[in-house]
């Protein structure tokens, strides 16, 4: 009886779950094992190309210095952002759990949503039109300021980490949000009345107990920008090429797909060594 | 109306003995380029009954995929005559029967007679429009128009200079400042010192036509380097640009229009490419910004003061200008690898 009972409930769940992983198996692991099985031709197998298996493609990466520096390169941009972004999200979060109730927290949190609505492309470009020299931010601050200043930020890295922060800082204040939530405030409280300051509450309660939140934001921006090439290409001009611009030039603008694919999947072996160095801290921010 | 009409009466009077069978053609070029325009194909489907399908490509190589992986796909297709021979040689496309292609007579000797062209011996595409790359200066800034390529290099004008974001055309440019032959560059390491010379110079890449008119209407910059074909559409369009043929020279191009051996619809892929090549066709294309014509009597149809007749019609200016020749795939990884290393230095 009671292992009927029991397949009865293996059935419920693999059916339960089936669309999910028909779902994982068709818009995820059969393009990536296409993908990963392209990096290993010398051409891409179309027609009567002739075509065979190679690892040329994956020693390419090593024999040419390009892709390391590359990569390098959108590590550092990586990293960057993400910093920027939570250390303007978290101040942001904090305002949002703690201070502001009400009406008027959910008027912050459809600003701090909007960006996500707009399409990326057009975000972009907005910026662009926003930074470069005479444009929106130039004539505004050379109108208020007294002084005349030369502002085009447009083209530059500073222009790749603003559009980039903006697109991906929603991620970080919505993690840091619910993890700061959930604090709960007798605690701060508590700290209080014993005589804490303001900073040591911030370190040694609200830091801790906001971290997996803070750190799950935090991968969630890192992983996507170092792969980025839109953003780049647009704001950065010709301090633009990344590794994931030139990953899209093998696909849109030479053809060499193998190639592409073998450095899209050095990235994410990378991302993935990454994360796992990372994992520790990960885990200990979880208990 | 009246335009079309007598477009369309001309088409019909040419090819009013084949309207009895009613074929779609399937046409592969650039989106944008002139084939697709919707006047030029409701003309052709009024005269011959044959309707028009086209589909795009982003660069050759895709181009010349489609053709392997399609057979039977496409009836007309557009191909640069630096890549005609080696689609010549992988059997995709077929010779062209001239008799059949009535405005052929008027294409220019030099051009029907082009080595890329007549690979194998025989003509595989139809010379349909040529141009230049060369570069355009913003009027605004210039007062008079440099005549040297090496205004790139002008520290007056640094983080003001634009070239396109492509290996080949990047060291092909590069090759005219350094006094070299395009198609047979020798001294390789003079062109990426040139580059690498450059680099610091530019303010961005552009990528297409569209980046481009916007870079020149923000005045982001001074000195560009362009297509002719674009450079005559974005003056047409009210751009502050002018289109410049250094004493150095400029790189030519020719694009033919070809069909694949594996097309079912030869007699309606003909008829079109006639009307491609057609003067009444040409200067319709003209008014909205073409390329030059490879047909002689298509480019003397044009106004006298048109962009195409006064600067490509130059004799000096033609003079000075090197075609480009097919590149092997080993010569194209090379520069590919020299440009992505000086951008990745930046």
């Amino acid at each position: 009886m009671s292992n009927m009972l029991v397949k009865q409930d293996r059935l419920r769940i693999f059916g339960l779950l089936s669309p999910a992983y028909l779902w994982l198996t068709v818009a995820i692991f059969l393009p990536l094992s296409a993908m990963f099985y392209f990096s290993f031709l010398s051409e891409v197998p179309f027609g009567d190309a002739e075509w065979n298996f190679t690892t040329d493609n994956y020693r390419a990466f090593f024999e040419t210095p390009t892709y390391a520096i590359l990569l390098w390169k959108s590590i550092k941009l990586g990293l960057m952002v993400t910093l920027t972004s939570v250390l303007i999200g978290f101040p942001c979060a904090y305002v949002l759990a703690k201070t502001i109730q009400g009406r008027s927290r959910e008027a912050l949190f459809l600003l701090v949503i909007l960006p996500f609505w707009s399409n990326s492309l057009v975000r972009i470009f907005s910026w662009a039109i926003v930074l470069r020299g005479n444009g929106v931010l130039d004539r505004t601050l050379n109108a208020i300021l007294p002084f005349e200043l030369d502002i085009n930020l447009m083209f530059s890295t500073p222009a790749i980490v603003i559009g980039l922060v903006h697109s991906y800082l929603p991620y970080v204040i919505l993690t840091a949000y619910l993890a700061l939530q959930a604090i709960d405030d007798s605690l701060i409280d508590a700290a209080r009345s014993m005589g804490a300051g303001k900073i040591t509450i911030l370190r040694r309660i609200i830091l801790p107990l906001s971290l997996p939140g803070l750190l799950a934001g935090a991968v969630l921006i890192f992983v996507p920008v170092v792969g980025s090439f839109m953003e780049p290409r647009i704001l950065g001009g010709r301090v633009g090429t990344y590794y994931g611009t030139v990953i899209e030039d093998q696909f849109v603008a030479v053809f060499n797909w193998p190639l592409g694919a073998a450095l899209s999947f050095i990235l994410l072996a990378v991302v993935l060594v990454i994360l796992a160095l990372a994992s520790p801290i990960l885990r200990k921010a979880q208990t | 109306m009246k335009r079309t009409f007598t477009l369309t009466t001309a088409i019909a009077a040419l090819f009013a003995a084949s309207i009895a069978n009613a074929d779609e053609i399937r046409v592969l070029n650039w989106q944008g380029y002139g084939t697709d325009a919707d006047w030029a194909t409701d003309a052709f489907t009024e005269a011959t009954g044959h309707t028009v399908v086209h589909e795009y490509f982003n660069s050759e190589q895709e181009m010349l995929t489609k053709l392997r992986t399609n057979p039977g796909a496409y009836d007309v297709v557009l191909i640069n005559a630096s890549f005609t021979p080696q689609a010549q040689a992988e059997g995709l496309i077929t010779s062209i029967d001239t008799a059949m292609i009535e405005n052929f007579d008027d294409v220019s000797a030099n051009m029907a007679e082009n080595d890329d062209l007549n690979a194998g011996g025989a003509l595989h595409g139809v010379p349909w429009t040529w141009g230049l790359t060369s570069f355009a200066i913003n009027t605004n800034t210039f007062d008079e128009a440099p005549t040297s390529i090496e205004v790139f290099w002008d520290p007056d004008y640094n983080g003001r200079v634009s070239i396109r974001d492509d290996a080949l055309e990047a060291v092909q440019f590069a090759a005219i400042a350094t006094g070299q032959d395009i198609n047979n560059i020798e001294d390789l390491d003079a062109i990426q010192v040139k580059l690498a010379e450059l680099m610091p110079q530019i303010k961005t890449y552009w990528g297409s036509e569209n980046d481009w008119n916007q870079f020149m209407a923000a005045d982001d910059l001074d000195v560009a380097t362009i297509w002719s074909g674009s450079a005559s559409r974005s003056m047409a369009a009210g751009l502050p640009v002018q289109f410049v043929v250094p004493e150095e020279g400029a790189i030519g191009w020719l694009d033919g229009l070809s069909i694949p051996t594996s097309s079912t619809k030869q007699e309606a892929a003909h008829q079109f490419i006639d009307w491609m090549i057609d003067p009444e066709f040409y200067t319709r294309w003209a008014e909205d910004g073409a390329p030059a014509s490879a047909n002689a009597a298509a480019a003397a149809a044009l106004p006298e003061d048109a962009f195409n007749r006064q600067v490509l019609g130059d004799p000096e200016v033609v003079a000075r200008v090197q075609f480009q020749r097919p590149v092997s795939d080993e010569t194209r990884e090379a520069y590919l690898t020299m440009w992505q290393a000086l951008k990745a230095a930046q």
